[in-house]
């Protein structure tokens, strides 16, 4: 039998069901590779010994009919956990230990799911390489030195390494699929409304979307089944029917359309992303989707767009953090002194620069140049894909302009790391569901990934043409273990 | 206990040099809904509980932690802007007010903004002078904050969050107040409506009526607005007076010196009786107003305000109508019987129980009388009246029938407080009945027309005023048990 850690959650329930392996040797599985995968930096909080303690009870108490039985998870450190302490990748939390659960964390404990650790993200999930966690950065196990991607660079790194089954991130302007991509993995954004925000460390509300992180596309359709409810403690949450992801899950997907925006070639992109954008294309009429040419014609406002909405709405969601109620508090000489040297002392310069954008855009004199404009135009990106959506059934694109970087690279280059999420974003803007899956490589090997845009609450025909071009596509991550030696 | 309005003048003038200056006055008035639970919380609301014991994860901005609407809360302020008589938008949004202060939890004040849930409306004051009609610009429902304590601790500041999140109901009048009078006419009137409603308690003390009040002046006759101030915070009636015309002075003299004012936000000292700069125009804050993206646009259809509308009770202007109709009390009389929802209905009751031989103004006369003024010894409001309403009309029906004179009444009402007794049974264990019986009470007059033979012969040479004198005999004679009527038209045929 091949080792635990590289089965699909699939196989994992299917031979956990089968009492072929029990809870505890997977838990144990998991747990040994971490220990040895340290040089990743993918965990900020581990929660392994609890995980062992959790998994010997499923195994003497076990109920098969759950969802997810006796499986351990890692989950991103941006999800509140109940007594288990929640970061968000910031020295304002650091010390921070909520008494509370997040939705989808409790969806997935409720399926028979066991906590194995936090992992790392980018700081408040502000960040595309996990450069600006408070906690360091996050190597991609693909090669050395190579960033992750972000927000959920440690979900990916930690689902590529085979360290977590699978996993959850949040995604706010790309945050699943970009790294996703960068590690050669599935990642999936679900619609906006789909995922329970509550208990979610809040970065941009209006964008902020939890959703699965997987080897492949099945385990992301098990999980997606789990974490996505309609939650009252949410009033954003939406009460539409949602499919049985993973049984419904087929690769059947003849006479489907998928349109092919020509705005989403880019000035600059490189000819393996053009290629590879190509490839999928054939795939996807290989599949028996019929490819459509289609226009999105404000995609190229969607960047800045975004970088007025989403920083308008953390400057906000951020003012919380203020040393008087929990997390870092630094002493100073009045309430204002306590403040600044708190926030100055708590929060990293990423967070600052979006703090400070965030906050110029909202300011009396340039709300309506600045966060209206971008309200505005956020609805024509919209109706860009509502009139897309007439004629097709869902839209594939590259997920990224690029492949990884080297960490470093862009750090100091803030522009050029946010034109990271150039295919991403829009999805965000409009609230749409999104999947990156890997289709090929690089010239020097590294991943690269296709997105496949579907229409609101359409998570199922997403996942069932990300499912049967996977099939075609047939890609395999070439992970050697290097950072063991 | 509303006092009774004795000027016959509402107007507030000041005079400098040769101008004649009027002031103008626009109130922010912040109520606090009534409600069990909080705005975008289910924490309890009550009032006076140990500092922090109410407060969930939402009310102390936990991280993740998410706004949800109480539609109670929504409820109430659609209620209130009916009484308004308001237009109620259908769709209203709910924004974000953003400042830094330890009482702030989330770092912003959920606030109604753009958009609020009421529109424009009117109230009805009864001004000495006659009725004056006062705008309502709008009302938006908002959070409260927390409470800085700065007392109790040498060097920190404490925090009690018992009251963040609480809803509040801002309403904004337009300038159309011209005088303290008015001011106070205002607020009392605001209170009924809310009391009516049962949409606020309108109780100063416990902070649940509080108000910003803006002041600007102008030569009389001017139709343009001057310069205002706001005045933050104001809790009872009788500062808000005191700050307008502390303020208004100010800005007078300020004009008269040829000074210019300065918009500005200020504070009324309560102990000093006078407003201090808090922070100028140029010092105000930017608070980045911004739509919640936690929050949908909120959206009231059509039927769900008409379902509230006949919730509606009867207000105060249209029971004010029907107690003139219907009882023909005088429209003062009426002004003070519906001014607070309790006395109405007591009075109501009272009426009820006196049956068909009812007599109004005696009604009248016992409640605003002597009833308002055990209310008024005693601190207390009329629900918790040592004398039921019930009580009340018996005594005033023995008054009627002709059982009891007006002068026992007021004995035996002494006597019914001690346990709300019933006056029957006082009139009948103390012998009070009056003495109706006319051989008795001609007897006794013979009596002391016999012992006061000159004073008899005075009368009758010319001397009128000595009829009250006999009277008084008759009276004192009888044990205060005659009936008077009786005894004057004996005495008349008598001497």
């Amino acid at each position: 039998m091949t080792e635990i850690t590289s089965l699909s959650l699939f196989e994992l329930i299917k031979n956990i069901k089968e009492k072929k392996i029990s809870s505890n040797e997977v838990a144990k599985s998991f747990i040994d590779r971490s220990e040895k995968s340290k040089k990743l930096n993918v965990y900020v909080t581990e929660n392994f010994e609890n995980c062992l303690k959790l998994s010997k009870e499923f195994d003497n108490k076990p109920n098969f009919d759950l969802k997810l039985p006796g499986i351990p998870i890692a989950v991103k450190d941006l999800f509140c956990t109940n007594e288990v302490r929640t970061t968000a990748g910031s020295n304002i939390l650091n010390n921070f230990v909520p008494s509370y659960e997040s939705t989808v964390t409790q969806n997935i404990w409720n399926e028979g799911g066991i906590l194995l650790g936090k992992l790392n993200c980018d700081e408040f999930a502000m960040g595309s390489s996990n450069e600006t966690s408070f906690f360091g950065n996050v190597q991609n196990p693909i090669a050395k030195d190579l960033v992750p991607g972000g927000s959920s660079g440690g979900s990916s790194s930690a689902i590529a390494a085979n360290l977590t089954p699978v996993t959850i991130g949040t995604d706010t302007g790309g945050s699943i699929r970009q790294p996703a991509s960068f590690t050669g993995t599935v990642g999936l954004k679900p619609t906006y409304g789909s995922c329970s925000r509550y208990g979610i460390v809040a970065f941009a509300s209006s964008l902020d979307q939890a959703g699965p992180m997987s080897k492949d596309v099945k385990d992301s359709s098990i999980l997606l089944e789990v974490i996505s409810s309609f939650d009252n403690k949410d009033s954003t949450s939406i009460d539409f029917k949602r499919n049985n992801y993973s049984s419904d899950l087929t690769r059947n997907i003849k006479g489907i359309k998928i349109g092919i925006p020509k705005e989403y070639r880019v000035d600059g992109m490189p000819g393996e992303i053009e290629s590879l954008w190509k490839k999928g294309i054939e795939y996807a009429k290989d599949c028996g989707a019929e490819i459509i040419d289609i226009s999105l014609p404000h995609t190229s406002y969607a960047l800045p767009t975004y970088y007025i909405v989403a920083p308008a709405e953390a400057s906000s969601n951020l003012a919380r953090y203020d040393g008087v109620k929990y997390g870092l508090r630094s002493s100073g000489e009045s309430l204002i002194d306590m403040y600044e040297k708190t926030r100055s002392e708590g929060f990293g310069e990423e967070v600052k620069r979006r703090i400070m954008i965030g906050t110029y855009v909202l300011s009396s004199g340039y709300y309506d140049a600045y966060y209206l404009k971008a309200q505005k135009v956020r609805q024509l990106i919209k109706q860009d894909f509502d009139q897309a959506y007439n004629k097709v059934d869902a839209i594939l694109t590259p997920s990224t302009p690029s492949s990884a970087f080297k960490i470093g690279e862009k750090s100091n280059d803030p522009v050029s790391m946010y034109l990271n999420d150039i295919f991403t974003v829009p999805v965000n803007l409009a609230g749409l569901p999104g999947i990156s899956i890997p289709a090929g490589t690089d010239k020097n090997n590294y991943p690269l990934g296709l997105q496949i845009i579907g229409k609101p609450f359409d998570e199922q025909t997403v996942l069932n043409i990300a499912y049967s071009m996977e099939e075609k596509i047939n890609y395999k991550n070439n992970i050697t273990d290097w950072w063991m030696e | 206990m509303d006092g009774i309005m004795s000027k016959n003048n509402s107007e507030y003038l000041i005079e400098r040099n040769d101008n004649v200056y009027e002031v103008v006055i626009g109130l922010e008035v912040h109520a606090q809904v009534t409600s069990n639970s909080k705005l975008f919380s289910s924490s309890s609301t009550k009032f006076g509980a140990e500092p922090n014991t109410q407060v969930s994860l939402v009310d102390a901005a936990f991280p993740g932690m998410l706004p949800v609407i109480n539609e109670y809360c929504i409820k109430q302020a659609i209620k209130t802007g009916i009484g308004l008589k308001a237009k109620i938008n259908n769709k209203s949004v709910f924004d974000r007010k953003n400042y830094f202060y330890a009482d702030l939890p989330q770092g912003y004040q959920i606030s109604q903004y753009k958009y609020p849930i009421v529109g424009e409306g009117n109230v009805i004051l009864d001004m000495p002078e006659g009725q004056k009609q006062v705008g309502i610009e709008r009302l938006h429902l908002e959070q409260d904050a927390g409470k800085s304590i700065h007392d109790v601790d040498p060097s920190n500041t404490l925090v009690d969050l018992n009251r963040s999140g609480v809803a509040l109901m801002e309403i904004v009048s337009k300038p159309d107040l011209r005088s303290p009078d008015e001011v106070n006419a205002y607020i009392k009137k605001l209170r009924s409506i809310m009391r009516y409603l049962g949409t606020c308690d309108g109780n100063m003390q416990e902070g649940s009526l509080r108000a910003d009040v803006n002041v600007s002046v102008r030569i009389k006759g001017s139709t343009d607005l001057g310069t205002r101030c706001e005045i933050k915070n104001v809790n009872s009636i009788k500062f808000m007076q005191m700050a307008i015309i502390y303020e208004a002075n100010r800005q007078v003299d300020l004009i008269e010196e040829g000074e210019e004012i300065n918009q500005e936000t200020r504070l009324f000292d309560t102990k000093k009786n006078e407003t201090r700069s808090m922070r100028s125009k140029e010092d105000a804050h930017d608070y980045r107003y911004f739509p919640d993206p936690d929050l949908l646009p909120l959206e009231v259809t059509d039927e769900f305000i008409d379902h509230l509308k006949s919730e509606i009770p009867e207000l105060p202007d249209d029971k004010k109508k029907r107690f003139i109709d219907e009882f023909k009390v005088s429209p003062y009389e009426a002004t003070i019987l519906v001014s607070d929802i309790d006395t109405a209905k007591y009075f109501e009751e009272v009426v009820a129980k006196m049956g068909k031989n009812r007599d109004m103004k005696l009604a009248v006369n016992w409640i605003t009388g002597e009833l308002f003024a055990v209310l008024n010894n005693k601190n207390i409001e009329i629900n918790q009246s040592p004398i039921s309403a019930k009580n009340l009309a018996k005594l005033i029906n023995l008054i009627k029938n002709g059982t009891i004179s007006g002068k026992i009444a007021k004995t035996i009402f002494e006597l019914m407080l001690d346990g709300d007794l019933d006056p029957q049974i006082i009139v009948e264990e103390k012998g009070l009945k009056q003495q109706s019986d006319p051989k008795a009470l001609e007897a006794l007059i013979d009596k002391i027309i016999n012992e006061n033979r000159e004073k008899a012969i005075e009368y009758k040479q010319g001397k009128e005023k000595l009829f009250g004198f006999f009277v008084g005999q008759a009276m004192k004679a009888s044990g205060g048990k005659a009936n008077p009527q009786l005894i004057n038209e004996i005495l008349k045929k008598k001497l």
